[in-house]
């Protein structure tokens, strides 16, 4: 074996990787400083400064053609730099969010930062992997931050024991995840995705039950049905803003690396099927549950379990059409959901991170705090998916692929369930707007601070979901990620 | 600057000051009594892009510019752009939007003074501009019909703008409904040209248009020509129009007289090329427009509230202009859309200030009246209870004049020349069509009858004795000076503005500067009837004299017979002519007419045959799923029974699911 | 493809059948004289006193968690540093010494950090 030239590219691997490595640097630059410095007033500011930092650099990049780093492990620039964006604008405006409810809550932790940090290290190495092992330790990486930023205040019983399930089921299915690379390994003899498909040879049941237990994995992480029992407890449970990071960038990073890894390493006809039935399972379950929740988390869970389910119809579709569909979908359910958890984060008064309010309790609410509550009347349309915002043009650039691919009866149901999604997600609104405040808790006498920072994130997050729904170009950009031939650029 | 440039700034501005305006007001109170803030803001955003517009229309070198911003969709073969057309119909359309429209925001600072909704007003006007510009900008039907609903929705807000008396509620109801029958049709034809040519951008269907098979020619130019009929109010859609002067007299003047209401001419002229192609539409199109001139101008005769005697004469212009299009001069319409913008919104403005006057009036006679126990009602829209107003209100009466004289056809004037363009070539058309001769002579009758009510508006209002109660005490008072600027401006284009269309009768036509910018024959955008036949320089000098006569007998006439008699005259004409007379003056019942054959069997079908089936099949079907729905919800709430173990069941169960359809699936 | 298995399946078989054999044929083989002592649970030569339920400290798992982390360490750096010499020769030592370098400092910033919060003091 010859090792002269193994470094010749690590320099040139660190810059287009930049992002990636400071982030990973400056999340253990917060550690040492927190060992030493407990709970630094910079501290979230070196987070912000580094997430925008990576977030810039990644829009400047989506255009760039994409290429590998670190023999062939990572993918960079085009896709990758979108994905990674995402991931960095999700954490970004979380830890804005994050600053003042922690404080608020009393558990205002430098470590918080670095995990934030960690966490989307975690999620760039995921979703930007091109090969079996970085996809695992990305996952595993994303895994353990987010287990322990659930169970983050820990004197909280409800938070503990979301944390103990997240983190038991969460092994559970890592399990699967590494019993399905190691059948797909075996079946190859490669942990490359690209080189799979032409070096699976006659392995294929090895294989497909390989890809089979993989997508098990990935299905747990983006709350799929069957696999999205933990979803709702540990929502509730753990701090809003974070709920908001967690139900977002870990999704977007899951997507897209399944949206490779089903690219990839399967011809599209072996696995839309399953792909089909778990997407239809995950909007029915999804949205029927979440008509009878009234804790308001307990409802923006289901309601992620259902945006799941669109997304997978996307997926389902296999066509470049609908993973750019599901790609362009993934940027307005960020933005859509950070906004929403936001709101309802800064409406908490109940001292358990919002695990115990009702959503009654919040009546009227919208004539005392006009901008959270019309804040959220945008993000509740646009979940349900009300034209013109951008909520709209996702589910049409999901549901559009599908039916080319002929999963007519797949879009149907989606619209159906979209359409019985409105009744609770307007709910919230009847019950901000139409209800009088409720005289049994005393909301009248809690002063709901919006801190000018959190105001503007939700304020920024109105207004790109009002320029998703009309400005589709973004959609075009999802799409050229997909024209020619991606594979053209792997060696 | 190229219109690149321009043309978002003339878009958007107007845009921002709706937005300024509205969002200020709904958000800062504090700001809402700051008249002079938003009266200049919203001014300004209109008077920057009248400048921009004729930059443009100065530097502007012949070939149509389109300038395109994004693909705001595209979905299979349908694409749709926000594309913006610079051409000379869509500059001069916006010259007059937003140059009769700064105007009229001028107007309105003073006009609207002290009124609680003053924000409001602002926001709506800037947006309505905005709504104008787009309608005459687009350069496809999809963001034509943007700003199509856009005006109409801008009406809605405006005519039912003090929406605290039901009245005008009800107005504004009726406005948007009729229009949704004009708009309905207007959306079949984009469905039909889009089936058709695969298209909605201009270029493509004025083009290809013209050649598609004549079924589906005529019908597609039927149905623009009804959705025009609602926006311009012609029969049968035109009953709206004159309940929409519910809204405060800026509006009228400048959604109800000058603008909106042109829009449905500027679609016709829009789609010149395919109306020319339709020749049995235009016989169509012609008799309508005829049918309507006449039909409101002895409505018009009828009527004592003033703003309704304009309203009516607006219906009539309209119909003018119609004919002029179902003869195939749609330079002409434009031309008289042009002048008519000039006359009516001075006349229109002029009756504001009146109506300002008459305001007070009332104010001052209510104080007087209280100590003696009554107050009399008081109409201050009312001719039969003014007159005499020439001494205190000099301006406004000048104005008026002015521009009475313009639109009655009195030579010399703004109206004398498209007026008489129009029946020029109804005339000259007679020898082509059957009908051109028909509607040569309904509309010689018309512009007589025309020159009569507009004459007899000013004697009632202007002219003889003050005639509200203790008027010996009690006078009104002049306007400020930015209600009657926009009168003199006005006023002045209402005697100059003729001359950029001199008939034919100077150089052969060579003078007729409007013709040479907007025909085809001379590389602009509206097709024109080929191979006419040439009427003798001596017969279009008669006809021009005829018209002359007609418009100076009518004005004398009715100056006559209202500053000898007063409003009394109204009288003798009823017994005069009895049954014609009461049907004029109840607006030939066709309101009534709607309410029988088609109002209230609507409301009584629905109420005995779609309420019961609505109540128990479509609810019932509805309420069916939702509670099946929330049933099945609590029952599958019970399996999230936050036991881990059963958690790690489901997803055994999903491992087994998924394997067995990726190995056997 | 499953006859590739079969030695496989073979061996799994022999597996299961001889675990119950030998354990059924000490049962039944066996003599059985069972008294109190026997039939204790066997405590590393102690006597099970008390409930099996009691609590100690979680530092206990700290420790342990801290130990395999640097284990691993070990684990990974033993193989490094026996093929050492072959980078040497290929000429790329100082680098794969920076790379194990960032390896070590990323543990180190753990230890660091471990010690500053106390996870090491017992009280």
């Amino acid at each position: 074996m010859d090792l002269t030239q193994s470094f010749s590219s690590l320099g040139a691997d660190i810059i287009v990787s930049a992002p990636l490595v400071l982030t990973m640097v400056m999340g253990l630059v917060i550690v040492v400083l927190d060992a030493f410095r407990r709970n630094h007033v910079a501290t979230p500011w070196i987070a912000a400064l580094t997430l925008a930092f990576g977030l810039v650099m990644e829009i400047t990049r989506i255009g760039a053609a994409s290429g590998t780093a670190y023999y062939d492990l990572l993918r960079v620039g085009g896709m990758a730099a979108y994905v990674n964006a995402l991931i960095f604008g999700s954490g970004l405006l979380t830890v804005i969010l994050a600053r003042p409810y922690l404080e608020s809550i009393g558990h205002h932790i430098g470590e918080v930062y670095a995990l934030i940090l960690f966490a989307s290290t975690g999620m760039i190495v995921l979703g930007t992997a091109n090969s079996l092992i970085t996809i695992f330790v990305g996952f595993e990486t994303m895994s353990i931050c987010l287990y322990i930023l659930t169970g983050l205040v820990r004197t909280n019983q409800g938070a503990t024991e979301s944390a103990l399930k997240y983190f038991l089921l969460g092994a559970f299915a890592t399990g699967f995840l590494l019993y399905g690379i190691a059948l797909m390994y075996g079946a190859t003899g490669t942990m490359y995705l690209h080189e799979m498909q032409s070096a699976v040879g006659d392995h294929q049941t090895m294989f497909r039950s390989g890809v089979g237990l993989l997508l098990v994995g990935f299905l747990f992480k983006v709350s799929a049905v069957p696999f999205h029992m933990w979803t709702p407890d540990v929502y509730q449970g753990a701090p809003t803003p974070l709920v908001g990071y967690m139900s977002t960038a870990s999704k977007s990073a899951a997507f897209a690396s399944l949206i490779l890894v089903l690219y990839l390493a399967l011809p599209s006809t072996q696995w839309i099927g399953v792909v089909a039935v778990i997407a239809l399972l995950t909007m029915v379950i999804g949205n029927v549950i979440a008509l009878a929740q009234t804790n308001v988390k307990r409802m923006l869970a289901y309601s992620s379990i259902a945006h799941a389910g669109y997304i997978l119809v996307g997926l389902a579709a296999g066509s470049p059409e609908g993973y750019s569909g599901a790609l362009f979908y993934l940027l307005v359910y960020t933005v859509m959901n950070i906004g929403a958890f936001g709101v309802i984060a800064l409406l908490e008064w109940d001292g358990t991170q919002g695990s115990e309010q009702s959503l009654d309790s919040l009546s009227g609410i919208g004539y005392k705090k006009p901008l959270l509550a019309w804040s959220m009347v945008f993000f509740m349309f646009g979940l349900a998916g009300f034209p013109p915002l951008g909520g709209f043009i996702g589910k049409v650039a999901v549901f559009g692929p599908a039916i080319h691919s002929g999963l007519t009866w797949l879009a149907i149901v989606g619209v159906l369930t979209s359409a019985v999604s409105a009744y609770y997600y307007l709910r919230v609104l009847v019950v901000f707007f139409m209800k009088e405040s409720n005289p049994d808790v005393a909301t009248d006498n809690i002063t709901f601070s919006v801190p000018g920072m959190s105001a503007a994130v939700i304020v920024l997050c109105v207004i790109m979901l009002i320029v998703l729904g009309i400005v589709p170009t973004f959609l075009d950009v999802t799409a050229s990620f997909f024209d020619g031939n991606m594979l053209a650029t792997l060696p | 600057m190229n219109a690149s440039t321009l043309i978002p700034v003339i878009l958007l501005l107007p845009l921002a000051g709706a937005l300024f305006c509205g969002l200020v007001g709904l958000f800062v109170p504090a700001l809402r009594q700051r008249e002079g803030l938003i009266g200049v803001v919203g001014t300004a955003m209109v008077i920057v892009p009248f400048l921009a517009v004729l930059y443009l229309f100065l530097n502007f070198d012949g070939g149509a510019i389109v300038v395109e911003f994004y693909t705001w969709m595209a979905a299979g073969d349908l694409s749709v752009a926000f594309a913006y057309r610079v051409d000379q119909l869509s500059l001069v359309m916006t010259l007059v939007v937003t140059g009769v429209g700064g105007l009229i925001h001028l107007y309105s600072i003073g006009y609207m003074h002290g009124d609680p909704g003053y924000w409001r007003f602002f926001a709506y006007l800037n947006l309505f501009i905005f709504a104008m510009l787009n309608l005459v900008l687009g350069d496809n039907l999809v963001v034509l019909f943007l700003g199509w609903e856009g005006v109409g929705l801008c009406s809605y807000l405006l005519i039912g703008f003090w929406y605290t008396d039901l009245k005008n509620s009800a107005a504004a109801n009726k406005a948007f409904i009729m229009n949704r029958v004009g708009d309905f049709c207007f959306l079949l034809a984009m469905f039909l040209l889009f089936r058709e040519l695969g298209s909605l951008d201009f270029d493509v269907l004025l083009v290809q248009g013209p050649s598609l098979d004549e079924g589906v020619l005529y019908l597609t130019v039927f149905l623009l020509f009804m959705g025009a009929t609602g926006k311009s109010a012609q029969i049968p859609l035109f009953t709206w129009l004159p309940d929409a002067m519910a809204g405060p007299t800026p509006v009228s003047a400048l959604i109800h007289a000058a603008t909106m209401v042109t829009s449905g001419l500027y679609l016709l002229a829009r789609f010149s090329p395919l109306v020319l192609a339709a020749e049995g539409i235009m016989a169509f199109i012609a008799i309508i427009g005829a049918l309507t001139a006449i039909m409101a101008a002895t409505i018009a005769i009828t009527q004592n509230d003033i703003k309704k005697v304009l309203a009516y004469s607006t219906v009539s212009q309209l119909g003018f202009m119609f004919l002029a299009t179902g003869v195939g001069a749609f330079f002409v319409a434009i031309f008289h859309v042009v002048m008519h913008a000039f006359f009516k919104g001075c006349l229109f403005l002029g009756s504001g200030s009146v109506i300002h006057a008459m305001h007070d009036v009332e104010h001052q006679l209510s104080q007087k009246l209280e100590p003696e126990g009554h107050t009399g009602k008081f109409d201050p829209q009312d001719m039969r209870t003014m007159g005499g107003l020439k001494k205190f209100m000099p301006s406004t009466r000048i104005t008026f004049l002015i521009a009475t004289l313009a639109i009655a056809g009195i030579p010399l004037l703004s109206g004398f020349f498209s007026k008489d363009e129009i029946l020029f070539r109804a005339f000259e058309s007679a020898s082509t069509n059957d009908y051109g001769m028909l509607v040569w002579i309904v509309g010689m009758v018309t512009a007589f009858l025309t020159a009569v009510y507009m004459i007899r508006a000013y004697v009632l209002t202007f002219e003889g004795e003050p005639r509200w109660p203790k008027a010996d005490t009690i006078q009104p008072h002049e306007s400020p000076w930015t209600m009657t600027l926009p009168l003199w401006v006005l006023a002045i284009l209402s005697i100059v503005g003729g001359y950029i269309g001199l008939p034919g009768v100077f150089a052969h036509g060579d003078w007729n500067l409007i013709h040479h910018y907007l025909g085809e024959s001379f590389g602009g955008p509206l097709a024109e009837v080929h191979g006419e036949a040439h009427v003798a320089l001596s017969t279009e000098w008669i006809l021009l004299a005829l018209g002359a006569a007609i418009a100076i007998a009518g004005v004398a006439l009715g100056w006559y017979w209202y500053s000898k008699h007063g409003p009394a005259f109204d009288d003798r004409l009823r017994s005069r002519f009895g049954r014609l007379y009461r049907a004029a003056e109840g607006k030939y019942f066709v309101d009534e007419a709607y309410e029988k054959v088609i109002v209230k069997p609507l409301i009584v079908g629905a109420e005995k045959g779609l309420a019961p089936f609505d109540t128990y099949v479509v609810d019932g079907l509805v309420n069916a799923v939702a509670f099946i729905t929330r049933g099945l919800s609590f029952v599958l709430k019970y399996i999230q029974t936050g036991v881990v173990q059963i958690y790690a069941m489901a997803i055994v169960i999903g491992v087994i699911l998924v394997l067995a359809m990726m190995m056997f699936g | 493809m499953l006859a590739e298995y079969g030695p496989f399946f073979i061996q799994l078989g022999l597996a299961i059948v001889l675990a119950f054999a030998f354990l059924k044929g000490a049962a039944l083989l066996g003599p059985s004289r069972p008294n109190r002592i026997k039939q204790m649970p066997y405590e590393s030569g102690m006597d099970p006193i008390g409930t099996a339920r009691t609590r100690y400290s979680v530092k206990f798992y700290l420790v342990a968690m801290i130990f395999i982390v640097f284990d691993v360490e070990v684990v990974f750096l033993y193989p490094w540093a026996a093929s050492f010499e072959r980078f040497l020769d290929a000429g790329v030592g100082l680098e794969v010494l920076g790379v194990v370098t960032i390896f070590v400092i990323i543990l180190a910033v753990g230890l660091v950090y471990d010690i500053k919060k106390g996870g090491l003091e017992f009280d």
